[in-house]
């Protein structure tokens, strides 16, 4: 078993684009639940409203990068707007299920075949990401072993990360900030200082939104291609798991935690392809072994939630929930 | 006095007329946060007991200490001659404790047969004959047992939660502020209705904020002060004693009599 | 069989795997004419009625394109008048709604006892159909895996209630925390089935079940049974919560546990029943599943945990009588809006998308109470 291909493997997990959209999501997340107790089960729906927001304006209009860009935040925010209406008022379990619901929807209509011509259904969209590369400073050849396509795609992803988190951060110490939080602790308390909590709470729901909304455009431009099937529940859930790693009223811990979820993801992988491979694993075969990671982030979200509920760098007095 | 020492098995802790005996008992919802600092009383066959006291002074504590509600740090509880400190609430009704809370005190969803049904869940055989008991007290609860509780008014409901209560014959009854949150009118008909579940052989404590109300009914009275038993006596005596009326009664006191 | 793809002057050709997959290269996006050879198809084996061959499909936004051919007798396009179409899908609404009622009603009793919003009753669902696969394979009798199955499900309620939901109660953990626990438990749950069963679609015995005429109506055999079946033990539970000393010491335990306690109920007893007979129906639930849809696939009782959080909203959260009342509407909306023209893909959309409209108007649900909503 090679070792150091595991360990480089896992490590390059850190910087990649896939970790830098799960931190911008699970931040979105953070806003949401972390910062303002609303469970939104729809992460995945916002991502994939950014990513198709992106690409359908980019294939069907040819809009170009900036304008698609602004589209999909956009309709991110129309689609906080449209979820916050009906379920604001209502009770966290309740705001699950229809936050779940309403990102069903989204998946279902971008599966849908009546709208092949548009969306590309099952199949997806490809082909969009040539006006994001059209703009890439860095001339061909080597940058830390990755091309200048791949190391383009990093440094952006990453900027986005940095500035969204600076952003978040300096928005939390605000006033604005400790009024959400207020909220989170005691809503009738705010209400009864005269602050219109339900504005506040859709004002989070649209930035924690439009985070989710980068977030898919991250995710799926360095694959070239959207596809429904990954913007089902379970990514929800996975996001889910990065913030209750990192820490819930946290700003860096999202990002943490998404780099932690994919570092472990990829070293288990490793490791069990690895001994299935020397055979010292028999009673496994590699496609189990992939669901067996799965079964792990299952797992480690429930121990989370019951043993560690404020994550590894939270604090357990900014805990939603007591 | 201790002529009907008929308790079972277990060891005769108490004199046999006595029903409740609670022994310095301390509790607290936190750990380290007394709110009860060793508080003493006693109720015996058929009494009607009163327990006033100013806010804060643990007076519902008590009661919900009595009936494993609360954590109990040290001190006993004791029911017709059994140490039944600690136990678990649905352990206690057998054990002859029937408790009305003062709020969420009915099955709003059940209908007042129903609820009655629940009150002696763990002895469905005899229903019919408590349930006579109970509709003797309270006709109006025999009259229209298939209604649902949800739609009785605060008066009505206040019945359905002492006639479940009742159901298990109890030793004892333990009522938390009956008459809070009703208009006067329905305050009086509580307090009669109080007198006659007592008149009809079970011995009652009863917490009451209405402080005069509440010793004018009771055989005997405790006044509770930061989580103790500050004074005992009888009604009377307690109506008339001047620290009582200074304290909690207020002048008013005098104008009552 | 041979499949060929032809565009202008272009012509691929590819043979299908024996698994019936097949893959053609094209130079460029655009329309190409796609065609199977049918004289290759293997024997006893034809083109299901109504699939075009050849046909035209068209990709301009992706580099792959799926095109399906699907075969045999069960994909018949339906070609019914508008009545007897609308009448049809009300049946198998119904007994699609009872089937989802099943699940939802055990969601409901457990929502209301415990407080519980419960994501891995989803894999309950699952549960109980992957059990009668399993116990079918290893030759056991029809009528026996189906009985181990629902003692399984039941088994599976038991025990989550036991080593999990119990001590995080004892512990005082909030309703939101152990919805989150639930959904790791879900996750974990699904790919430990995954990890067992596979992840194809499998038949349980006498899945093929040919239409027959009823009166006006045509069902397949097994929708009927399975209507039948849902019928018979929803009415059992209702009789069971409204008559019997358990059943109203559930509903007291639901209206009011701390009350219950004090009336000598033993509360955490009442709950365990209530786990155990959430997962024996829910296994139920994911049996009849496996026939309605049909097929068994690990992920079966996820696909429709919406459908049953749908119910169970529209209802009302915590009420039985409006989880069943919520399930039907749900599972006859499902299936009548493909009759009104809503694509078959699109058609679990409705449902959701009714869920939050009535939630907008009517938060409590249909047959909720006020006070539930905060």
């Amino acid at each position: 078993m090679d070792f150091g291909f595991i360990l480089s493997s896992a490590a390059s997990e850190i910087f990649s684009p896939t970790t830098a959209a799960y931190a911008l999501a699970a931040l979105g997340l953070a806003v949401h639940f972390g910062y303002s107790g609303l469970l939104n089960f729809g992460q995945a729906g916002f991502m994939a409203v950014g990513a198709y927001g992106f690409a359908i304006s980019t294939l069907t209009f040819g809009v170009p990068f900036f304008v698609g860009l602004l589209i999909a935040i956009l309709a991110s925010a129309v689609f906080a707007l449209l979820l916050g209406i009906p379920t604001l008022r209502l009770r966290a379990d309740y705001l699950a299920i229809v936050t779940i619901a309403a990102a069903e929807i989204v998946r279902y209509i971008v599966t849908t075949n009546q709208l092949t011509s548009v969306t590309g259904s099952a199949n997806g969209l490809a082909a969009f990401e040539g006006g994001f590369y059209s703009m890439n400073p860095f001339p061909e050849g080597s940058y830390f072993g990755m091309n200048n396509r791949d190391f383009f795609i990093r440094v952006v992803g990453w900027a986005l990360v940095a500035l969204c988190c600076t952003l978040i951060w300096l928005l939390m110490r605000s006033p604005w900030g400790r009024v959400l939080k207020g909220i989170r602790e005691d809503e009738n308390a705010v209400r009864s200082l005269g602050k219109n909590v339900y504005a506040y709470k859709m004002q989070a729901l649209i930035i924690g939104g439009v985070l989710g909304a980068l977030a898919g455009m991250v995710f799926t431009l360095p694959r070239g291609a959207v596809q429904p099937a990954n913007y089902g529940t379970e990514l929800t859930f996975f996001l889910y798991t990065c913030l209750l790693l990192g820490g819930l009223g946290t700003v860096l811990g999202p990002v943490i935690g998404a780099m932690i979820f994919w570092v472990v993801l990829s070293l288990t992988q490793g490791i069990l392809y690895g001994l299935i491979e020397s055979g010292a694993i028999t009673w496994l075969n590699t496609v189990q072994a992939g669901q067996l990671r799965y079964i792990l982030v299952g797992v480690a979200l429930m121990l989370l939630m019951i043993f560690r509920p404020q994550g590894v760098f939270g604090n357990k007095k900014e805990l939603a929930f007591a | 006095m201790s002529s009907t020492s008929a308790a079972p098995a277990a060891q005769p802790v108490t004199d046999g007329d006595s029903v409740v005996k609670v022994t310095d008992l301390v509790a607290g919802y936190l750990p380290g946060v007394n709110i009860l600092n060793g508080c003493s009383i006693e109720a015996r066959k058929g009494e009607l007991i009163g327990i006033i006291g100013p806010n804060g002074a643990g007076k519902s504590t008590l009661l919900k200490a009595m009936f494993g509600l609360v954590k109990v740090h040290s001190g006993t509880v004791v029911v017709r001659g059994q140490d039944i400190t600690g136990l678990k609430a649905n352990k206690l009704v057998s054990r002859g404790v029937g408790f009305v809370p003062q709020t969420n005190n009915v099955f709003a969803t059940l209908t007042i047969e129903e609820n009655l049904q629940m009150g002696m869940f763990q002895r469905p055989k005899d229903f019919a004959e408590r349930f006579d008991f109970v509709a003797g007290l309270f006709p109006e609860l025999g009259k229209r047992r298939a209604q649902r509780a949800g739609s009785l008014s605060g008066g009505e409901r206040q019945m359905v939660a002492m006639g479940r209560a009742l159901m298990m014959d109890p030793a004892v009854l333990l009522l938390d502020e009956p008459s809070a949150g009703l208009s006067p009118v329905k305050q009086d008909e509580t307090f009669l209705r109080v007198h006659e579940i007592n008149r009809a052989g079970v011995s009652v404590i009863m917490v009451e904020q209405n402080a005069r109300r509440c010793l004018q009914i009771c055989d005997r009275a405790y006044v509770l002060d930061q989580g103790r038993d500050a004074y005992t006596g009888t009604g009377r005596e307690l109506m008339k004693d001047p620290k009582v009326i200074q304290l909690y009664l207020g002048t008013l006191a005098d104008t009552a009599e | 069989m041979t499949i060929t793809a032809t565009k202008d002057d272009f012509t691929g050709t590819a043979t299908s795997s024996a698994n019936g997959a097949w893959n053609i290269g094209v130079p460029e996006q655009g329309t190409y004419t796609v065609e199977l050879d049918e004289s290759t198809l293997p024997e006893g084996i034809a083109l299901a009625e109504g699939q075009e061959n050849p046909r035209d499909v068209t990709f301009s936004q992706t580099s792959n394109l799926s095109v399906i051919f699907a075969f045999g007798e069960g994909i018949v396009v339906q070609q019914q008048d508008f009545g007897q179409n609308l009448l049809n899908r009300l049946v198998a609404g119904l007994s699609f709604g009872l089937l989802l009622a099943l699940a939802s009603v055990g969601l409901s009793l457990i929502f209301g006892t415990t407080g519980l919003t419960n994501f891995a009753h989803g894999e309950m669902v699952t549960l109980g159909a992957v059990l009668v696969f399993a116990f079918n394979a290893l030759g056991l009798p029809f009528w026996l895996a189906i009985l181990l199955a629902l003692l399984g499900g039941g088994l599976f309620g038991y025990a989550q209630d036991r080593g999990l939901w119990r001590p995080l109660r004892r512990r005082g953990t909030g309703l939101v925390p152990m919805m989150i626990v639930s959904i790791g438990l879900a996750l974990a749950v699904r790919y430990v089935i995954q990890f067992y069963f596979g992840g194809a679609t499998q038949q349980l015995p006498y899945a093929q079940s040919p239409e027959i005429q009823l009166g006006p109506v045509s069902i397949s055999p097994n929708n009927l049974w399975s209507l039948g079946i849902s019928a018979v033990v929803i009415a059992l539970i209702g009789i069971v919560l409204l008559k019997t000393r358990l059943g109203k010491a559930t509903r007291a335990v639901a209206d009011n546990p701390a009350l219950a306690a004090a009336s000598g109920i033993d509360v955490d007893s009442v709950i365990r029943i209530v786990w155990i007979t959430g997962g024996m129906l829910a296994s139920l639930g994911g049996i009849l599943w496996a026939y309605y849809r049909p097929g068994v696939t690990f992920d079966m009782g996820s696909a429709i945990l919406l459908l049953i959080f749908a119910g169970v909203t529209l209802g009302g959260l915590g009420t039985v009588f409006g989880a069943l009342i919520g399930s039907i509407i749900v599972g006859i909306f499902v299936e009548l809006t493909t009759v009104f023209g809503l694509a078959a893909d699109l058609k679990y959309v409705g449902a959701l998308f009714i869920m939050i409209v009535v939630l907008l108007f009517r938060p409590q649900g249909i047959l909720g109470r006020r006070e539930r909503v905060g």
